[in-house]
């Protein structure tokens, strides 16, 4: 039982598991959406289905940041890269997802300069470092990440660095909420709330969702237990008919959230009219773009950008799978034309992609912390 | 990329006071400060950090599970790569992220 072991309190994960089934009224059937994933990452690396009844439906939610960005975007961002004298730099979850013409990384084959940057602030390092060059941060991310692409844009404007701008891709995870919930082939129970957005803007935010739309929310952390005492506690709301938000993730999620990111985000950032979701849709004030006064530094007001839009293609089923409409195995390319190696959608590319989370896991069914707890409360 | 990195705050840049440096199981690399500027770690604190931004303090017992989830999640080895990428100092040194597996 090393495996087992390795994991807090595995006792307590039996029993999460046992009070799940007892709060689960058999003549209902629950479907609780994930928002985050990082979320469905975990539920499938552990294999925490397996722990649940099967009228305990988990539905995975649009937070993966790459996955939502339509491919328009990227190709926009990509045309940029063409240019000479230009750097595009991005995080290393952007550099397998396919443009029309191909990922940041087969640009990069041939011949662009494409970086692999783990912070934005090196790529600002990378414009002080070279002079000579424009340096392109290409932003994706919610509002886990949009801090801190703020601050890098008031570091760069109070070095009056002229070589720096930020391709801005910014999502908020409110608006995308309320569009799955207004989504007429949608019926939702309760929401398992995303972990680390949920720092930067606390608890508040998610408010509406229990008192307005009738719905609970349990902001979650990222283990087993964390996971399974959310379901506790949604089943808990839902059998006694509350619906509030309660926080989980006491240990690292504050109440009112990070007041100092929040304001360096209202510094720099404006919410769009809308933004197009892959799979979902344009969303109305669902984006952050740049404000007028860091014009200089906004890609998309500083050169001229041909704001295309592309549909996906068209056997691949990542809207469907995006919105929780069908199971990555569902869609007619999972596992044949589209794999991790060979992605065609961007839910294979990201490891917080529903499609290659259960590729790794589900698919191949190694050993998981559900059946290792399910043999270890039958052993006692 | 929504998972945060565990640190431990070891010095502070006396003429920055944006900047410190943070120690991950043994890797020292340089961090932003500046979103908790409304309650400024100390050395000795412990922070969780993404894409090289301090944010949020923690407790030493809390900085210590959330590096189990990392491993639990398989995901040491990424965030290793991440930290060791922060500044762009992994080519300057030959530091590879494999040095610091666990």
């Amino acid at each position: 039982m090393r495996f087992v072991d390795e994991f807090r309190a595995p006792g307590l994960i039996a029993k999460a598991g046992e009070e799940i089934r007892r709060l689960a009224d058999p003549r209902r059937h629950y479907r609780i959406m994930e928002v985050c994933g990082g979320h469905t990452h975990a539920i499938y690396r552990f294999g925490l289905k397996d722990l649940l009844p099967e009228n305990v439906e988990l539905i995975h939610g649009p937070g993966c940041p790459v996955c939502v960005l339509p491919m328009g975007r990227i190709d926009d961002g990509l045309s940029l890269a063409a240019e000479p004298n230009f750097i595009f730099a991005a995080f290393g979850d952007m550099m397998r997802v396919p443009g029309t013409h191909g990922s940041p990384l087969e640009y990069k084959a041939r011949g662009m300069d494409v970086r692999i940057v783990y912070s934005p602030a090196d790529a600002l390092k990378l414009a002080r470092n070279n002079p000579e060059k424009h340096v392109m941060f290409f932003a994706i991310g919610f509002e886990t990440t949009a801090p801190s692409t703020a601050l890098t844009l008031t570091r760069a404007k109070a070095e009056g660095l002229r070589n720096f701008s930020v391709f801005c891709n910014h999502v908020t995870i409110i608006p995308a909420i309320r569009a799955i919930l207004d989504s007429p082939d949608m019926r939702l129970d309760g929401f398992v709330g995303p972990g680390h957005v949920s720092t930067v803007i606390g608890c508040r935010p998610y408010h509406w969702i229990a008192e307005d739309a009738g719905k609970p929310v349990v902001v979650s952390g990222f283990e087993p237990l964390d996971i399974l005492q959310s379901i506790v506690m949604l089943l808990r709301q839902l059998r006694n008919g509350e619906a509030k938000v309660e926080n989980q993730y006491k240990r690292v999620v504050p109440w009112e959230g990070n007041r100092a990111a929040l304001r360096a985000m209202g510094e720099v950032f404006e919410l769009r009219p809308y933004f197009e979701w892959r799979g979902l849709g344009f969303i109305s004030q669902s984006a952050l773009k740049i404000r007028a006064g860091y014009a200089q530094w906004d890609s998309e007001q500083r050169f001229s950008v041909p704001g295309v839009r592309v549909t996906d293609p068209k056997a691949a089923q990542c809207g469907e799978v995006l919105k929780g409409v069908l199971k990555p195995a569902q869609c007619k390319l999972f596992g044949n034309e589209c794999t991790p190696e060979k992605p065609v959608g961007a839910l294979m590319v990201s490891s917080e992609g529903s499609c290659a989370a259960y590729y790794n896991y589900e698919h191949r069914k190694p050993v998981t912390i559900a059946n290792a707890a399910v043999t270890s409360a039958a052993a006692n | 990329m929504c998972l945060a990195i565990p640190g431990k705050i070891v010095e502070l840049d006396l003429l920055n006071a944006n900047q410190a440096v943070v120690d991950v199981v043994g890797v020292r690399r340089k961090v932003d400060l500046g979103l908790l500027a409304d309650d400024p770690p100390i050395a000795g604190d412990w922070v969780l950090i993404h894409v090289g931004f301090a944010m949020s303090k923690i407790s030493e017992a809390d900085a210590a599970d959330q590096m189990r989830t990392l491993n639990m999640l398989g995901e040491v080895d990424a965030a290793m790569e991440e930290v060791c990428g922060y500044g762009l100092e992994n080519d300057e040194h030959g530091e590879s992220p494999q040095r610091w597996k666990q």
